[in-house]
């Protein structure tokens, strides 16, 4: 019987399910429950919250989520690149340097552009 | 059937040791904390016990403390907030735990393949050849418990601790994929397994000569160093503890958690910690690799005594991690996201080509 490697993870994932699950059980069977009206009320040290709490936010934590996308692809690609490098000779070498030559004058560009900078 | 039952002991005696490991790791990072500011720590708890019969143990250094902090964990109030997204509110913490453990599945904890004792490997899912590329991929899961667990809690404190979390653990993703290219390029494999036995190998021409292993840290420490950077910041350690930042933010994502989700969360993260430890250990200090140790024995003694070479040095790792915590204070978010843009990320391309000029360079003078 032939059993895919990746059932083993699986397996593992069932398992780390129902790790999961089994303390939140055991904490309702348990637990004692005493309800009060301030108890549930939002925790900001004590001051009564004012306002939507889902405030608007930054554009910036947009804009560096757009680049790691970029970023993260290009990590993607070469990780088969540089498994397979051995076999490809300098002809790999300098697909690669051009093909990271391009993405680093996309970050340069973005780095003097000013959109790396937190202010 | 016996492959199916073999797996599970696997996974039982791994789920118990990590698990185990992390109750003894709290109490350590506390001793750490303590012995660094010159306190003592917790050190009752264990000590004038009378056992049933008349008999006194005592035991040092609070060793039963971690038996009564899950106890605690267990037995305080759940409290739910009545504003929060219940469904998103409980389902945070159990993805940061679950992406925590699944993430084990393709680290060795000793030898594996030609070098395993009777066939059995350490490893709970052997032959999945991504190895690393896996780690990586579940490992940016955790992402999404700190994030939900934010945004659910309905609270300011959570919120700006999920976003602040969720730029940096991006950020810092990328570091962390381009500063193992290197290994990956030299050893020509993502399995990690096929990266102990690199280490244990070959090697280049200039750590050769100076006699020393090929180790990751050796023949690629711009690549070491920037892995332990970035993992800092993936598993939220001081110096990178933004997403917490007691001081500005309370508690940051888990603010409004108590009792046992509070509990998942901090046993993620701790699980994140061995996770992150582990593979620094196999991609950049040898894995199993000491200098006393046999490489091609596969008896039970030598492959036990491989496992304990990596925990040992595991341990190690772990208590770089706290050490550097009392040593180093955070950094400001600016500088935090400067660090991985402006420094880590250019650096890594850099020292990637360097590393694939080199290793070409090498192979057309041979």
């Amino acid at each position: 019987m032939v059993i895919n490697n990746f059932a083993f993870i699986g397996v593992l994932l069932l398992g780390a399910i129902g790790f999961a699950l089994a303390p939140l059980l055991v904490v309702f069977l348990v637990a004692p429950r005493k309800k009060s009206r301030s108890k549930l009320d939002t925790y900001e040290c004590g001051v009564l919250t004012f306002g939507e709490t889902w405030v608007r936010f930054r554009i910036q934590y947009y804009i560096f989520a757009l680049m790691f996308v970029l970023f993260d692809i290009e990590t993607v690609f070469l990780y088969p690149w540089a498994v397979g490098y051995a076999g490809f000779g300098v002809f790999a070498l300098v697909e690669m340097i051009v093909f990271l030559a391009i993405l680093f004058v996309g970050l340069l560009y973005a780095w003097l552009k000013g959109v790396l900078k937190w202010a | 059937m016996l492959v199916v039952i073999g797996i599970l002991i696997k996974i039982l005696v791994v789920v118990g040791i990590t698990q185990g490991a992390v109750a003894y790791m709290i109490l350590l990072e506390r001793k750490v904390a303590a012995y660094s500011q010159d306190r003592i720590g917790p050190n009752r708890c264990g000590s004038n016990l009378v056992l049933p019969g008349g008999f006194r143990l005592n035991l040092p250094f609070g060793l039963l403390q971690p038996i009564a902090d899950g106890a605690k964990m267990i037995l305080k109030e759940d409290v739910i907030p009545s504003y929060v997204e219940k469904p998103l509110y409980i389902l945070a913490p159990a993805i940061s735990i679950i992406a925590a453990m699944i993430g084990f599945a393709v680290i060795p904890f000793g030898p594996v393949g030609t070098q395993a004792p009777s066939g059995v490997n350490f490893q709970i899912a052997p032959g999945v050849d991504i190895g690393i590329v896996y780690v990586f991929a579940i490992g940016s899961l955790a992402v999404y418990g700190v994030i939900l667990g934010g945004w659910a809690s309905n609270n300011k404190y959570s919120f700006l601790g999920g976003l602040r979390s969720s730029a940096q653990l991006i950020s810092y993703e990328i570091p962390l994929g381009m500063s193992i290219l290197g290994m990956v390029l030299l050893a020509g494999s993502l399995d990690l397994n096929t990266i102990v036995n690199y280490q244990d190998g070959h090697g280049l021409w200039l750590t050769r000569w100076l006699g020393l292993p090929a180790w990751g840290v050796f023949v690629q420490p711009i690549g070491c160093l920037l892995f332990i950077i970035s993992a800092f910041a993936e598993t939220n350690r001081l110096p990178f503890d933004l997403p917490e930042a007691e001081q500005e933010l309370v508690g940051g994502y888990h603010t409004e958690y108590s009792a046992m989700k509070f509990g998942m969360f901090f046993l993620g993260e701790y699980l994140h910690v061995i996770t992150v430890s582990y593979l620094t250990v196999i991609l950049f200090f040898g894995g199993w690799d000491a200098p006393f140790l046999n490489q091609i024995q596969s008896d039970w003694f030598s492959g036990l005594l491989k496992a304990l070479v990596l925990l040992v040095k595991v341990g190690l790792m772990v208590f770089f991690m706290m050490w550097v915590r009392w040593t180093i204070p955070r950094f400001r978010y600016d500088q935090l996201m400067d660090l991985a843009w402006k420094a880590l990320i250019p650096i890594a391309l850099v020292n990637l080509v360097a590393t694939a000029a080199i290793v070409e360079l090498l192979r057309s003078s041979h």
